[in-house]
């Protein structure tokens, strides 16, 4: 079944379905970079909360009006339309009043949501029965989606995705550099305009299929996700669009397989455990990768300190330490160095001698700052320099 | 109008007035210190606490749910931290990581089992019920005075006298230190106060706030009376103890209104049946807050 599902094997319907929102995860997981660079992403919450109100009041129009009121795109142009009045909202209060922009984005999800909730109970008593799943656009639901609703959103997917390319270039400039942007003549306003605007769309259209409660996670997992495989822009930006699509895909094929899934929990639980894999497991920034550099770090000051200690002649009575130099041949069982042990350890001791001139020296006061207990000085100081520093050590001359 | 109304409106009314208060008082300190969105991260996760706390105890019980709330709200803010820390991502992105992706596990974790025989849904968790809580022993304003029908109010009520008390009971201990900490963190820190563990703190209140109040009235309250009041006290005033007391009044304003107004609304209109009063509580505390932005004495950045 889930393989099936998979390899679209599920109908016409759920295919489409699948599709569209692999292509809504590829356009979100893209958007959804620029809003994180910008440090924005919570905007996203604020504009999908902000849907409910005018998913009711379309409703309500709709019947008013003489007709079933489940026309999917006629929800989703009111959708639309409270969206923008949200997100104006937001601009508002954080552009004319004392309020941040956190605050701000918290007053006007929860108060449309109230609203939208309000509405929700109206529409409930003005027809019980013919309530039109309504409640679908909070969690998603594309399980029984209709052909035209489903053609719908793979349309409007691919849409959104084209809007998404054609606008990456002004996009990655606002989002990386801000300053040269403004510079170069591209106005910021209008660039973060085009930006909440591609937002507003990936949101409404991500309604059916993620809810509206969960869309801001496809549009920050992804992004946050592909910070930890690259440090170039222009990789984060693809790499985010193939996790949201990842995302996506999987999530409303897995969804087709059972009426009891809900897509937008699904899309959103794939996400994250790309994202945990990613968290753990990135080659540079991952949790292993610091715990296996720390480790590594670890080693190494202690291999330095046993050889010091070797130098001088001290016992070595730590047992990490003793570990260490045992199993690189240094020293013998009992303490002893071995014939290598010594010339590493004198070698260790020598570049600690030099580097004490080096940083009682201050025409090395540069050199001085790569000291860190563990480099080698031959990697800060050339061969002359050395020479030189090597004519200050005081050596224990011969006596006669 | 007297029996009725002290059976069917005084009881979720008061509840709603409590909810309100509790979750404005520390949203007034979460507001300055930039972390409005607190509220907001807690009440989704309540979520998945309350349905793991069921699915462990197989029951539908306050003791349980609360603690499995609870456990959530915990989780969920160490988990932002760890996210935050781990990853070097800004807060705002680990916070919208973690509280959705937790929302989802609980959401998928109640499709998955089997919870049609108990009152418990998604719907229930973000709109809550305050018009459920009514109190059958009561006959008029008498009842207020006899103990016998005192002891037939709803649970909920103690319960948010008990959260709202341990609130204003740690504002009013540590009310000099938070203010400090949260105006000028190094000068606190600078006196010695220790600032971590505080602001720890008061996130815990705030969870106490949502999750005692979300069992009986929803998410969207929570989030809205964490943000509204303290958004609005906030542009009639430079000082915050009068902050304070402005989204005290405001969020009681909200609750009153808004219950008023979903209950009998309607009715006014010739609608026949009521709305949704947890909706109608946050729509009016966004109404407050849209006036007190247009017209309050000090909504400008620098006035």
């Amino acid at each position: 079944m889930l393989a099936d599902a998979l390899l679209l094997q599920l109908g016409y319907n759920a295919t489409l379905v699948a599709i569209g929102a692999g292509l809504l995860g590829v356009a979100s997981g893209v958007a959804g970079t620029f809003l994180f660079l910008r440090k924005r992403a919570l905007v996203s919450d604020a504009i999908s909360h902000a849907t409910l109100p005018g998913v009711g009041l379309a409703f309500v129009i709709m019947v008013a009006m003489g007709g079933e009121g489940r026309s999917l795109f006629g929800l989703l142009l009111g959708a639309g339309i409270s969206a923008a009045i949200g997100l104006l909202c937001v601009q508002w209060l954080t552009r004319r009043t004392r309020l941040g922009e956190d605050a701000a984005i918290g007053a006007v999800l929860s108060v449309f949501f109230g609203f939208g909730v309000v509405m929700l109970t109206v529409i409930q008593t003005m027809n019980a029965g013919r309530q039109a799943g309504l409640e679908g656009f909070l969690l998603g639901s594309t399980a029984g989606m209709l052909r035209g609703d489903a053609i719908l959103l793979a349309v409007s997917a691919a849409a959104v995705l084209a809007l998404v390319l054609i606008l990456r270039r002004p996009l990655a400039l606002a989002a990386f550099d801000p300053g040269y942007a403004e510079a170069t003549g591209w106005s910021l306003p209008r660039i973060d305009l085009a930006m909440m605007g591609i937002v507003l769309v990936v949101t409404v259209v991500g309604l059916k299929v993620v809810g509206l409660i969960l869309i801001v996670a496809l549009l920050i997992i992804p992004a946050v996700t592909a910070r930890f495989w690259t440090e170039r822009a222009d990789h984060v930006v693809i790499i985010a669009g193939i996790v949201g699509g990842l995302s996506g895909y999987v999530g409303a094929a897995v969804s087709a397989t059972a009426p009891a899934l809900p897509t937008g929990p699904i899309v959103v639980l794939v996400g994250f455990a790309i994202f945990l894999f990613s968290l753990l497991f990135s080659p540079r920034r991952g949790v292993l990768a610091s715990v296996l550099t720390h480790l590594r770090y670890q080693r190494r000051v202690h291999v330095r300190q046993g050889l010091l200690a070797l130098a001088q002649g001290q016992p070595i009575y730590e047992a990490l330490t003793q570990r260490l130099l045992t199993r690189a041949g240094l020293i013998l069982p009992d303490g002893v160095p071995t014939a290598e042990g010594q010339a590493a350890a004198s070698k260790a001791l020598l570049d600690e001698t030099r580097w004490a001139i080096v940083r009682g020296d201050q025409a090395y006061a540069l050199a001085a700052t790569r000291y860190d207990g563990l480099t080698p000085i031959e990697m800060v100081l050339t061969p002359d320099q050395l020479v030189e520093i090597d004519g200050k050590i005081a050596v224990p001359r011969g006596v006669v | 109008m007297g029996a009725e109304f002290v059976a069917l409106s005084l009881p979720p009314m008061v509840i709603g007035v409590l909810v309100a208060i509790a979750c404005a008082l520390p949203g007034n300190l979460l507001l300055l210190r930039g972390q409005a969105l607190i509220g907001d991260a807690i009440s989704h996760v309540v979520l998945p606490g309350i349905v793991v706390a069921f699915l462990l105890t197989g029951l539908v019980a306050t003791g349980p749910m609360l603690l499995g709330a609870a456990g959530a709200a915990v989780i969920a803010v160490l988990a932002i931290e760890a996210v935050r820390r781990l990853g070097r991502i800004e807060s705002g992105a680990a916070m919208g990581v973690i509280f959705t992706a937790m929302f989802a596990g609980g959401v998928l974790l109640l499709e998955q089992s089997d919870t049609s025989n108990v009152h418990l849904d998604v719907e229930h968790a973000l709109y809550g019920n305050l018009e459920s809580l009514i109190w059958l022993d009561a006959t008029d304003w008498g009842s207020l005075l006899d103990p016998v029908a005192l002891a037939g109010l709803p649970v909920e009520l103690s319960r948010m006298v008990l959260a709202l008390t341990v609130i204003a009971l740690f504002l009013w201990l540590f009310w000099r230190p938070l203010a400090l900490s949260t105006f000028d963190e190094d000068f606190a820190r600078g006196l010695g106060i220790r600032t971590g563990p505080l602001g720890l703190a008061l996130v815990i209140m705030s969870a106490i706030a949502a999750v005692a109040a979300f069992d009986a009235v929803g998410s969207i309250i929570v989030i809205a009376m964490f943000i509204c009041p303290p958004a609005a006290a906030r542009m009639m005033t430079n000082r915050l103890g009068h902050q304070v007391a402005w989204s005290v009044l405001f969020a009681a304003l909200a609750a009153v209104l808004g219950y008023v107004l979903a209950g009998y609304g309607p009715l006014w209109i010739g609608a026949s049946a009521s709305v949704s009063a947890a909706g109608m509580i946050a729509t009016v505390s966004g109404i407050i807050l849209g006036v007190a932005a247009v017209a309050g004495p000090h909504r400008t950045r620098n006035g």
